[in-house]
């Protein structure tokens, strides 16, 4: 086992019940685990909905991390994404400043370059969207920096089984 | 029905024949109910509601049944949550019906609101929040299965008043519907031969058991296996009582204030057979010294105790009973093993490195007292304990001979269980004796439950290990801080005697070494709630010891006795 410690996305199936997010948030602050991000939204099962969190540990406690959220009564299945072949997105939204014509052709030049677009504008800066791994948002991020960062906001992960690596499904308990 | 009568319908579904509350305001339709039911329902009105939770963790553990538990909103259901961590950590099946605020107050700051699911969340196995009365009794269902499923645990139902005043047709579902709720009880068949394997290949082999086999009643499946393997056996704290204390191939309890011949087995085996029992911090001592050359196999119901403090070779998730079943049925045929060099090794140790303490001709050695009672009681009765010094030597020295037996605050340490304790102990058991051994700290913390026992006409027994200070904080203090003794002697004691005849219980003293054996004989034999103040020395410690991040075979055992008693020491 390795004692190293690296970024895990976990992708929880849970009963669509009153307190049970708390439950799952509270396991992790109450053993000191770490939460990165939690995203959840519903299923096509309208029983269920999905967490798609990420952490940090060692195999150790991620181990224990598992077995803790497969323990919790309406937590239907756990599944370890990093284990599988997977993608991973983050939305990101983000403002820049960029009045004079030098900023705003650098600032076309890195959307182009990462695949982002501009949603918003204003005279002297452009909000712009990029959906990407986080790891691809940080860089992303850092080409900006220079420019001048006005406004961020940024999505927890979401995950999904690859196409022909999918042995997870995100629909729901009848496909999962 | 109202929603009030269908609590207690669904109670009597669920053949609940005792009930530890007290009432309140939010709480009152169900009391009314129970009125109605003119006792068909056995009600204990407690002195405090931390009582009601102990008294009801008591019944559980000792008649194997789940406690059940009601009290009202606020202030009833937060005095109830140290019962429920203490349930918690123990694996106690419990439900905790607590009164709320009307549905449509909650959040308004009301009278006696508290957010109780939101307390209580990290310290049940599953709480509920009652919305509607429709779900009234297929909740009640879903928490009677969970807390005595899988690893046992408390579970708490919130019932707003609005909800038990509503009307709704009653019918006690058969079946509960938990879809992501599946405990493992069989054992992997290839873990169970791996498990043999690992087994049949060593000879210095330790069967270390913990309360799981008392929540799984294996007590049988572990006397077969132990025999048929001829392996020495040592229990935790928590499965005292699982396998009989006098067996031959009994070591005594491990740990902190486990025999030496235990520690010393664990350090020494090849392989450790662990069965429900879960690796605490009390049993291993500093971890990265904890059985160096053991091999573990690891059976537990609940999979996060595998691999949470030591990695194990061989895991089994099941239950105790059937696991045990299981390797039983996959043993070969054969006389059990000699192990002639390891049970040399081990009666060597026995020998040389026994129990040991000063017993004294000027006071009443704390020993020497649990010696007497064990002598008296031969270990038959119940015995429940509290927190500190006189627990560790009560499960030192109190032959624990039957199973569901020993009661005690393990996971937790929580002062004050053992009086409440008893009390729900002898309401489930009253054809037995039950012993609360307590000390004078830990007694004063659940006192007022003298009125409930007297009340209830039960027999109890509390016997006050007396030595005027917290015990065990004072010996650490002692051992650690340099005899700095802060806030450990209560500078005022109350009569315990005086008190007993107050609450309409006998009170009696012991104070001489040669006054003893009398007391204790006229105590334990006299009918009723029964106080024997026994008057110990002041400053003795508990040996062995494994001091606290040391390593488990760092015993420290009693120091050469120099026959004085150490100067008083002015109290801070």
């Amino acid at each position: 086992m390795s004692s190293k410690t690296s970024r895990h996305v976990l992708s929880i199936l849970v009963e669509d019940r009153f307190g049970e997010l708390a439950r799952i948030v509270g396991l992790f602050s109450g053993r000191g685990f770490n939460i990165d991000t939690i995203a959840v939204n519903k299923t096509l099962d309208p029983r269920f909905s999905r967490a798609v969190l990420t952490t940090r540990g060692d195999d150790q406690i991620i181990e224990q991390i598992i077995k803790q959220l497969h323990k919790l009564v309406r937590v239907r299945k756990v599944h370890h994404m990093t284990d599988e072949k997977h993608i991973e997105r983050e939305l990101c939204l983000v403002t820049v400043r960029a009045a004079a014509p030098k900023a705003r052709e650098d600032l076309e030049r890195i959307i182009n370059l990462v695949g982002a677009r501009v949603i918003a504008y204003s005279p002297t800066a452009f909000t712009v969207e990029l959906s990407a791994p986080s790891k691809e948002v940080e860089n992303f991020l850092e080409l900006l920096r220079p420019l001048g960062i006005k406004d961020l906001c940024r999505s927890a992960t979401i995950a999904l089984a690859r196409p022909g690596d999918d042995k997870t499904s995100n629909i729901g308990e009848n496909a999962a | 029905m109202r929603g009030a009568r269908i609590v207690c319908e669904s109670l009597l579904c669920e053949g609940v024949d005792a009930l530890f509350g007290y009432p309140g305001g939010a709480i009152l339709h169900v009391y009314d109910e129970l009125h109605k039911l003119d006792g068909k329902l056995n009600h204990v009105l407690v002195r405090h509601e931390q009582g009601a939770i102990h008294a009801a963790e008591g019944y559980a553990r000792s008649t194997g049944k789940v406690g059940v538990c009601l009290v009202t909103s606020g202030p009833g259901a937060t005095n109830v949550v140290t019962g429920l961590q203490d349930a918690m950590m123990d694996s106690i099946p419990l439900v905790v019906l607590t009164g709320q605020v009307p549905t449509t107050m909650i959040g308004n700051d009301a009278f006696q609101e508290a957010d109780v699911v939101g307390i209580t969340r990290p310290c049940t196995k599953y709480n509920y929040l009652v919305r509607d009365v429709s779900e009234l009794a297929s909740v009640i269902k879903e928490a009677f299965y969970l807390a005595r499923s899988g690893r046992p645990g408390p579970v708490l139902v919130d019932l707003p008043k609005d909800v038990t005043a509503a009307e709704h047709p009653f019918s006690y579902p058969e079946s509960v519907d938990l879809p992501s709720y599946k405990p493992t009880v069989t054992g992997h068949p290839k873990q169970i031969k791996k498990a043999i394997k690992l087994i049949e290949s060593s000879e210095r082999t330790v069967l270390y058991i913990g309360g799981g086999v008392v929540n799984a009643n294996a007590t049988d499946e572990i006397i077969e296996l132990a025999e048929r393997l001829n392996l020495p056996v040592t229990p935790t704290l928590m499965g005292l009582g699982a396998f009989p204390s006098g067996h031959d191939q009994s070591l005594g309890m491990l740990g902190m204030h486990g025999t030496y011949t235990a520690n010393m087995a664990m350090a020494e085996a090849e392989v450790i057979v662990n069965i429900g029992a879960r690796f605490d911090d009390r049993v291993t001592g500093r971890l990265d010294c904890f059985a160096k050359k053991a091999k573990f196999i690891h059976v537990d119901i609940d999979p996060t105790s595998i691999n949470k403090n030591v990695i194990v070779d061989v895991p089994i998730i099941g239950d105790a009973k059937t696991v045990t079943r299981q390797l039983l049925d996959a043993l070969p045929d054969a006389p059990p093993p000699e192990r002639k060099e390891w049970w040399g090794i081990l009666r060597d140790w026995q020998k040389r490195f026994p129990l040991s303490f000063k017993d004294r001709t000027d006071c009443i050695a704390p020993q020497r007292m649990m010696k007497e009672i064990a002598e008296i009681t031969r270990g038959e009765d119940i015995c429940a304990t509290d927190v500190g010094q006189h627990q560790m030597w009560a499960a030192q020295y109190y032959p624990v001979k039957h199973g569901r037996s020993w009661l005690t605050s393990g996971g937790l340490g929580t002062m004050g269980y053992g009086l409440p304790a008893a009390m729900g102990a002898a309401v489930g058991n009253p054809d037995r004796r039950v012993l609360c051994i307590t000390g004078d700290g830990s007694f004063q913390m659940c006192i007022q439950e003298l009125a409930t026992c007297v009340h209830e006409g039960l027999d109890v027994k509390v016997l006050i290990m007396n030595n005027n200070f917290l015990g065990m904080v004072r010996q650490w203090q002692e051992l650690f801080y340099s005899r700095r003794y802060s806030e450990v002697g209560m500078k005022y004691f109350p009569d315990f005697v005086k008190i007993a005849e107050a609450y309409g219980a006998t009170g009696l003293r012991a104070e001489k070494p040669e006054e003893l054996h009398e007391i204790l004989e006229k105590g334990l034999n006299t009918p009723g709630v029964v106080v024997m103040d026994i008057i110990v020395t002041k400053e003795a410690n508990v040996y062995p010891m494994i001091p606290a991040g040391a390593a488990h075979y760092e015993l420290v055992l009693e120091p050469e006795d120099d026959g004085e008693e150490p100067e008083p020491r002015e109290l801070a």
